[in-house]
């Protein structure tokens, strides 16, 4: 029963007055800017990381985890009823709640969406408090080989579960890794890569490089394409779903939360491949298939409820290993280092009230968007009807704002802008960003924990093959490798995240 | 030329990370390498700028198989990009010196020129209305120490360094 004193513990800090202000604050401008087309979570997060810094830790993190559940229920609403997603765990959410939205039940897609993803929430949340504290532990005993073996199998996960050529999201691992070595060797103290630039001194921010690749190159994407929006705007009505549709959905529902947790904690699986593979597998397991795609409130429920509890599952590796499953959460770990928190396996034990009670503020952020969004839907739907040359100039501003006070340095706006383009020229190029940005976190920590294990044994590497865990950690990673290249799993494999989109 | 690449964004990303990984690699000769023991602040990014030039090569001759085929890369659209970075650039130099009244106005209406259907009296309304609302906000609400208003004694402090 330590599990219920723990979640007592949590929810005694989640629910403490101010904490639970930040987090309802947090749910609400999550979805305000989520709810605006064209800019996802990572971008929300890094635009609103300054507004948490006048925070005590706990209520930031409350506040910034808040911020990413709103901004992902935004990013349903504006698929639904715009058929444009804010975020690539939402096109398939666009498929058939757009038809819904089409057929005049855009009340009901929105209502079965906020219904199963709080659903998910609230199993998801009991996981993470069930499967985090074991694991932590388990993470106590890992030496510095132990480690990087780990770090590896993480990022080689993360890119044979993304989508999009296996090799060159592994050369995007590769260059983040090397943009995340930028600054000054905790070793030698000697600066790297700064080409001179006492500015460069202290490496590069992950706000730059967050808001850069994932704001400015997704406006000037945007810019380019023009934006063709269907706004479903007649009056949403009927949120609440009647019982032929709750019928119709709590199987659908189940699966999608038994598949989205397990496919969060995986590195790499989060959200979108959640709620593709929980929409693949409704229609294949529903009576009449062709249903999908025409308005199956099936092909809401599934994937909304499996991106949202992939989402929270996603916390699992962050809070235990400290290791980032996706770029989200890559960005939660800069934001708990700027505010003086290592992350890792040593959170459990050394700050309970910060580890459970985010956990518990996960499910307080699930209730408070059902309650919130519910009600106010109408507000969105108002916002959703901005033009979108309005729209940008206006997120433009905040995002300047935004990455200049992350450390009041000039620099850091001329450096988002130089990986606006850089992100605008990956597009170009069908490069994934996302390991980018997963190699950049995890940077320093491999190169750190690469030399402990080499000064350890004495400059043999035969150190990662003959410790157990970190030798266990590399079999998995070569069996995940030759598994994907085999040519039968590789064409299922793309033919999983071509599903219709 | 033209008919050998059978997949010009695998191609020029290929030669993308090739260059991108020479140049870590280049630079990181310079520094100390040390020894597989005792690692210099060289030696990981001199193997990984190998490694990403080694894939990136792959890549590009991978791209030159027919089996591979892919659509060609896009042309840029260099307005959009200007517009919308060249007011990010001036933000970023102009902000300690201007303010933030100045530049923010001057992020709002320059930036909009992006836009094809680019209007000056709405964008002249919200560009004001944004700055207050940032203004509010960011400033007065969250106590950011960012200058509202322009300050011109940077440039005496910058003179005062020179002397």
């Amino acid at each position: 029963m330590e599990l219920l004193a723990n979640l007592q513990l949590g929810f005694g800090v989640a629910l403490a007055g101010t904490n639970i202000l930040y987090c309802f604050i947090g749910v609400l401008l999550g979805t305000l800017i989520g709810v605006l087309p064209g800019i996802g979570p990572v971008a929300t997060i890094a635009m609103l990381l300054p507004a948490t810094f006048v925070l005590p830790p706990v209520s930031a993190l409350i506040m910034l985890a808040g911020i990413y559940y709103g901004a992902s229920y935004g990013g349903s609403t504006t698929a639904i009823l715009v058929n444009l997603p804010g975020e690539v765990s939402s096109v398939v959410t666009c498929l058939d709640g757009h038809q819904m939205a089409k057929q005049g039940h855009a009340g009901k897609a929105l209502g079965v969406a906020a219904l199963s993803s709080f659903f998910a929430g609230t199993v998801s949340t009991l996981l993470v408090a069930a499967f985090a504290p074991p694991l932590a532990e388990l993470a106590l005993k890992f030496g510095p080989a132990d480690y990087f073996s780990l770090m590896v199998l993480g990022l080689l996960a993360a890119v044979v579960l993304a989508h999009g050529s296996l090799i060159k999201a592994v050369a995007m691992i590769i260059l983040g890794l090397l943009v995340g070595l930028i600054g000054t060797d905790v070793n030698s103290g000697v600066a790297r890569y700064n080409f001179g630039l006492p500015e460069l001194i202290d490496g590069v921010g992950i706000g730059p490089i967050a808001m850069g690749v994932f704001g400015f190159g997704e406006i000037i994407r945007n810019l380019e394409h023009g934006q063709k929006r269907e706004v479903t705007t007649s009056r949403v009505t009927g949120l609440l779903p009647n019982w032929q549709d709750i019928k119709q959905s709590t199987w659908p529902t189940i699966r999608g939360t038994m598949l989205g947790s397990f496919l969060g904690i995986l590195p790499g699986g989060g959200p979108i491949l959640g709620s593709f593979s929980a929409y693949t597998l409704e229609k294949k397991l529903a009576k009449d298939p062709s249903r999908f795609g025409k308005g199956a409130i099936e092909g809401v429920a599934a994937p909304e409820s499996a991106n949202n509890a992939a989402a929270q599952t996603s916390f699992i590796p962050l809070l235990t290993l400290g290791i980032p499953s996706n770029p989200v959460m890559a960005l939660m770990i800069g934001a708990m280092i700027i505010h003086g928190i290592q992350p890792g396996p040593q959170i459990m034990t050394a700050k309970p009230d910060l580890f459970w009670g985010m956990i518990a503020s996960m499910w307080v952020g699930n209730f408070l968007l059902v309650v919130l969004n519910l009600p106010l839907i109408g507000m969105w739907v108002k916002l959703l009807t901005l033009e979108y040359r309005f729209l940008y100039p206006a997120i433009l501003l905040f995002c300047c704002i935004g990455v200049y006070s992350i450390n009041n340095a000039w620099m850091d706006v001329l450096l988002a802008a130089g990986f606006g383009f850089i992100g605008y020229l990956f597009g170009k190029l069908d490069c994934e960003a996302a390991p980018l940005l997963l190699g950049f976190v995890l940077g320093p920590m491999m190169e750190e924990n690469l030399r402990r294990a080499m000064l350890l044994s004495r400059g043999d590497p035969m150190v990662f093959v003959t410790r157990p865990i970190s030798a266990t950690l590399l079999v998995i990673s070569v069996i995940l490798l030759v598994i994907v290249l085999m040519p039968a799993i590789r064409s299922k494999r793309e033919e999983a995240f071509v599903e219709d989109a | 030329m033209k008919h050998l690449i059978k997949n010009p964004r695998d191609f020029w990303a290929g030669i993308m990370f090739l260059a991108l990984g020479a140049l870590f690699a280049g630079v990181g000769v310079t520094y100390k390498i040390g020894t597989a023991a005792r690692m210099g602040p060289g030696y990981f990014p001199l193997v990984l700028g190998l490694l990403l030039a080694g894939f990136g090569l792959a890549i590009a001759l991978l791209a030159l198989r027919g089996k591979n085929a892919g659509p060609g890369v896009e042309k840029f659209h260099w307005n959009a990009t200007f517009w919308v970075l060249f007011p990010i650039v001036v933000f970023g130099i102009g902000l300690k010196i201007m303010g933030m009244i100045f530049m923010g106005l001057m992020v709002v209406i320059v930036s909009s020129l992006a836009s094809e259907e680019f209007k000056l009296r709405p964008v002249i309304f919200l560009a004001i209305g944004l700055v207050v609302f940032c203004s509010i906000i960011f400033v007065g609400g969250l106590k950011l120490p960012i200058p509202l208003c322009p300050d011109f004694g940077v440039f005496e402090q910058l003179a005062a360094c020179r002397v």
